[in-house]
């Protein structure tokens, strides 16, 4: 890194010129001189892992990734058992990362939301409570918050037998939440496609209201019709094949419950934790977010006699959503990232499943490259939807 | 929104302050006085359950470690006898037990240390040689085999001090890195500039747990035979290379807040980059950012507690060992993270209130 | 037109009127009984030092403030909480602020038809005729393609003028619209003020240009401390201030 550019260049002027004057011959031989530098030290580590390996008898390479894995995964949603191969584990760890964090996303925003709004409110218990919550739950470590709620779960919580039921269906016990789910019915396809088509046909509405109201003046209540199509067109759907709702119920059979889908303790630690925490980092964006946008605005826009709610979707919120979007979308990458510690309440996630595979067949770089790559992926892509929307924003505003 | 309708007498003058107060920010409109009732309702629920827990059905202390008393009353009362307990072995760790006050004098140290930097008159040249003697004394006193204090292995520190020592010379050594690393990135030479952006990019597009299993299992493979560095070194350098990416991109904020004409003064004036940046750049730049700095470090402060998946003895690691493996104590750990939290509260919620107290200090300097 | 909206008095009577109103924040008496009738065509300057109240009184013409006593009654709508009065009003009120407060993030012309199309329902391609319109009355229809952040502070007021009028208000208020200008850009915003002065559109205007005060206004107002202290023809406010207050303040920022 120890480069000494020439004093004469300045920051404004291109850095390569035509002629091969002194800048441009100093820059290369610094450049050389670092690359160099670097290419000596990864060659030093390589040439030592090398013989490191060989020393151990470790043949590296993804051989592995075809055998027997051999261990059993607490959660899966692929079929999967221990005779499967390593990348079959492996990528049930992938799935089970991705609907971590897919789901928190999901729940930390609207948790975030609410108590970003809350902290503006004009009543001041609300105001407090919600000052407490982000006070409180940004500055303790998110570990020692997942093992808390772990313990909670797995010690504080009634064995199954005695097993909290809040709701009819509905059982939280050491063992996890136990929630009942519909059985499949073709009945339910035809609600997924009115679901569908509903959203279509909003669209379509959307569209048709903007022009009409170009032409003619007049605004159409698009939010209700688009709900009311949403809603109403797989409802109809539902009723019209005779309403086939039949839960399959939860029920204890002796010492575990049959029927129903069980989120298992881990599970539920590890997205309680990350919503909790995440939602405390969300909250403070929206907050600032909608302080952003100046009074003043708001003001000019009551002035001209628009509504309070047309004020806020017209003027407000489109510039409220430019300063929340990018930091909340570095969060949903964070949150992502701190799935890892999945580890910590054994939640079997890309991290522990790679983590036990090396542990049992000693490929310790391939197994750390392979999560390294899984979430290098998935935070390149978050920073290409950033990226992307930073730039549309930047043209709108020039 | 209508607090007062046009035309009714005014409440300031018949209605004592206090009435006043509560009547504005609590029941100003039927739907806010209704949310306040529902509001107050669950919180005094709450409040209830978790008062009966923590203070009227809670067992403070134990016999012999004898737990029975806490047995009975898990799940509607707190074992407090678990901290009374063990709360020796959750701060010092298996530090030798009748030693276990020299880490405390480290501890002491670190605090003293983070104090002494808080205040803004003893920002000089000055205050580095006191970190390295507050540091070089933290060691001896840690390691000891001087002044007749027994030597103590790496591998028998744990507790607060393991946090302590991995978030402090962490960002201490990440910290020249990052600069480097963002001026690197700014730069106008194209291989420097992309071998930062890389190893920026990789390393904050990667979690901390993955860096960790990186140094714990891997560093010893990088490294010819017979060369082996203890555990709490290799965590130590998982940290430092995941702050100084992080740095970085802070650092990077300050340098793109100073605007063009300091550049072009100090060019004008003749400086060379280093003139430059070292005496003109970089002190306006980390001035202003100090608040996202010490938000970081806040960060990486949290962030120590992940070597508890390397198996490093920190604060969390020994609250975490002492509810899962002595069996006396097994399953109490509601009680013992709690109070783990209300450590780590402490120190984070110390050091943002002083970070959002400089961010209004800049904010008022730069109005002026 | 909604009846609320129906002028209910001949356009004789006053436009504005304004009785016994007074304000409090909190502890603080920000107006204190106020009486004012503006006639249709009036143009009124009023000045004070800061703090005075006069910002604050004409926000609640078009109640971006509340007052808590008195009778605040703009043609013929008296300003209670109903929103259907407030919104009858603003939509015949127009507003111009000393910060400009457009919209940075529409260009100068959407600037200009939001509030056509979404309050009036006019059709896009009227409004946007409408709006280029007035862009030309304001001298920049070269710029409606612009955002905001990339005109310069005289260009902005300008906009933010022909914003106001594009919903043909009846009254414009003026809300220190050249404090926050450079001194070279104030003209401009000036000039077109008068213009406007001169087509007879009824102003209420919170300066301290008290050359424009001498062209264009009818009567003059001087507020301190809340109150009106003096209200006047500008000729005789400004040869013959009868208060001290009035005279120590016209010293002040005419005297320099």
């Amino acid at each position: 890194m120890a480069t000494i550019p020439d004093s004469r260049r300045r920051p404004t002027a291109p850095p390569i010129r035509l002629s091969l004057g002194d800048p441009f011959v100093r820059s290369v031989v610094y450049q050389v001189l670092v690359v160099g530098v670097v290419a000596l030290v990864i060659w030093y580590l390589v040439s030592n892992t090398m013989a490191n390996l060989e020393a151990r008898k470790i043949a590296s390479g993804f051989g592995f990734l075809g055998r027997e894995a051999g261990f059993a995964i607490l959660q899966s949603l692929i079929d999967y058992a221990p005779t499967n191969t390593y990348l079959h584990a492996l990528v049930v760890g992938v799935l089970n990362t991705l609907l971590v964090a897919i789901i928190g996303i999901i729940l930390a925003t609207i948790l975030g939301t609410l108590i970003g709004i809350g902290r503006l409110s004009r009543n001041w218990l609300i105001a407090r409570l919600c000052s407490a919550y982000v006070e409180g739950l940004r500055n303790i470590p998110l570990a020692v918050q997942l093992f808390f709620w772990y313990a909670m779960i797995t010690e504080n919580l009634p064995a199954t037998r005695q097993a909290l039921h809040p709701l009819p269906g509905v059982y939280l016990s050491q063992r996890g939440l136990v929630v009942p789910v519909p059985v499949y019915d073709p009945a339910h396809l035809w609600v997924i496609g009115a679901l569908i088509l509903g959203v279509i046909a909003s669209i379509a509405v959307g569209r048709w209201a903007r022009r009409r109201q170009a032409a003619t003046g007049q605004p159409f209540p698009t939010l209700w019709v688009s709900l009311a199509l949403i809603i109403g067109l797989p409802l109809i759907g539902f009723v019209a094949a005779g309403a086939p709702l039949e839960l399959d119920r939860p029920e204890l059979r002796g010492f575990n419950f049959r029927g129903g889908v069980t989120l298992i303790p881990e599970f539920v630690a590890l997205l309680l934790g990350l919503v909790i925490y995440t939602a405390s980092y969300i909250a403070e964006i929206v907050r600032s977010g909608i302080l952003a946008v100046s009074h003043g605005q708001t003001e000019a826009a009551l002035a001209l006699g628009l509504r309070r709610s047309l004020a806020l979707r017209l003027v407000i919120l489109p510039q409220a959503l430019r300063v929340i979007v990018p930091p909340l979308i570095s969060q949903y990458l964070n949150l992502t990232k701190n799935s890892s510690l999945a580890i910590l309440v054994g939640y079997p996630d890309i991290v522990s499943v790679a983590n036990t595979t090396l542990n049992q067949t000693g490929q310790a770089i391939e197994g750390i490259g392979m999560i390294m790559a899984v979430f290098l992926t998935i935070s390149l892509t978050i920073s290409g939807v950033l990226n992307w929307y930073n730039k549309k924003i930047a043209l709108v505003e020039r | 929104m209508t607090d007062v309708a046009a035309g009714k007498p005014i409440p300031g003058l018949m209605q004592s302050r206090a009435a006043q107060w509560v009547r504005a920010n609590l029941f100003s409109s039927w739907l806010n006085t209704a949310i306040t009732l529902v509001i107050a309702y669950f919180l005094i629920k709450v409040l209830v359950a978790v008062l009966s827990w923590a203070l009227f059905n809670a067992v403070w202390t134990v016999e012999n470690n004898n737990t029975q008393a806490c047995r009975a009353v898990q799940g509607m009362g707190a074992c407090w006898a678990v901290i009374a307990e063990k709360y020796r072995f959750i701060l010092f760790g298996t530090y030798p037990y009748e030693q276990q006050w020299r880490e405390l004098a480290a501890i002491v140290t670190f605090i003293a240390l983070y104090g002494i930097s808080a205040m803004r008159r003893f920002w000089s040249l000055r205050l580095l040689y006191v970190w390295i003697a507050g540091l070089v004394l933290i060691g001896v006193v840690m390691w000891g085999g001087v002044f007749g204090l027994p030597v103590v292995e790496t591998d028998r520190w744990g507790g607060l001090v393991i946090t302590l020592i991995l978030a402090t010379f962490g960002i201490a050594v990440a910290f020249p890195i990052g600069v480097l690393l963002a001026l690197g990135r700014r730069s106008d030479m194209p291989a420097i500039k992309t071998l930062s952006v890389v190893y920026i990019e990789a390393i904050r597009g990667v979690p901390l747990v993955s860096l960790l299993f990186m140094a714990s299992v891997m560093l010893p493979l990088f490294l010819p035979e017979g060369v082996n560095i203890n555990k709490l070194l290799r965590a130590q350098v998982a940290m430092i290379m995941f702050a100084s990416a992080y740095l970085a991109e802070v650092v990077r904020g300050g340098l793109q807040a100073i605007p063009k004409g300091q550049y072009e003064a100090a060019s004008a004036l003749g400086l060379s980059y280093w003139q430059k940046t070292g005496l003109i750049i970089l002190p306006q730049a980390l001035r202003l950012v100090i608040p996202p700095l010490v938000n970081t470090f806040i960060g990486l402060f949290k962030d120590t507690s992940l070597v508890v998946i390397i198996g490093i003895y920190d604060l969390l690691d020994a609250a975490k060992t002492t509810v899962n493996t002595d069996p006396e104590w097994r399953g109490f750990g509601v009680e013992a993270y709690l109070f783990v939290s209300i450590i780590y509260f402490i120190f984070c919620f110390a050091m943002s209130k002083y970070s959002q107290h400089v961010e209004a200090d800049l904010a008022r300097a730069r109005r002026r | 037109m909604p009846s609320a909206t129906a002028p209910a008095r001949s356009p004789a009577g006053p436009m504005i009127e304004l009785r016994h109103v007074n304000k409090w924040y909190a502890e603080f008496h920000v107006l204190r009984d106020i009486n004012l009738n503006v006639t249709r065509g009036e143009k009124i300057v009023i000045c004070g030092p800061s703090g005075s109240g006069k910002s604050t009184m004409i926000r609640c013409i078009n109640r971006l403030e509340e007052h808590q006593q008195g009778q605040i009654i703009v043609e013929g709508v008296e300003l209670t909480g109903d929103v259907r009065n407030i919104d009858a009003v603003r939509r015949e009120v127009g507003m111009v602020f000393q910060q400009f407060n457009l919209f940075p993030h529409l260009t100068v012309l959407e600037n200009l038809t939001l509030a056509p199309i979404w309050v009036r329902k006019m059709p896009k391609r009227e409004a946007e005729e409408m709006a280029m319109s007035y862009l030309n009355r304001v001298h920049i229809p070269e710029q409606a393609k612009k955002y905001p952040g990339q005109l310069s502070g005289g260009q902005q007021q300008r906009v933010a003028i022909a914003r106001s009028l594009c919903m043909k208000p009846k009254i414009m208020l003026f809300d220190e619209p050249t404090s926050a200008l450079d001194p070279e850009m104030v003209k401009e915003v000036l000039d077109v003020m008068i213009e406007l002065a001169h087509e007879g559109m009824t102003m209420l205007c919170v300066t301290h240009e008290m050359g424009f005060a001498r062209a264009v206004a009818d009567t003059v107002i001087f507020m301190d401390r809340g109150e009106i202290v003096e209200s006047d023809r500008p000729s005789e406010f400004f040869s013959h201030p009868k208060s001290d207050r009035t005279k120590l303040f016209l010293s002040q920022i005419l005297g320099h």
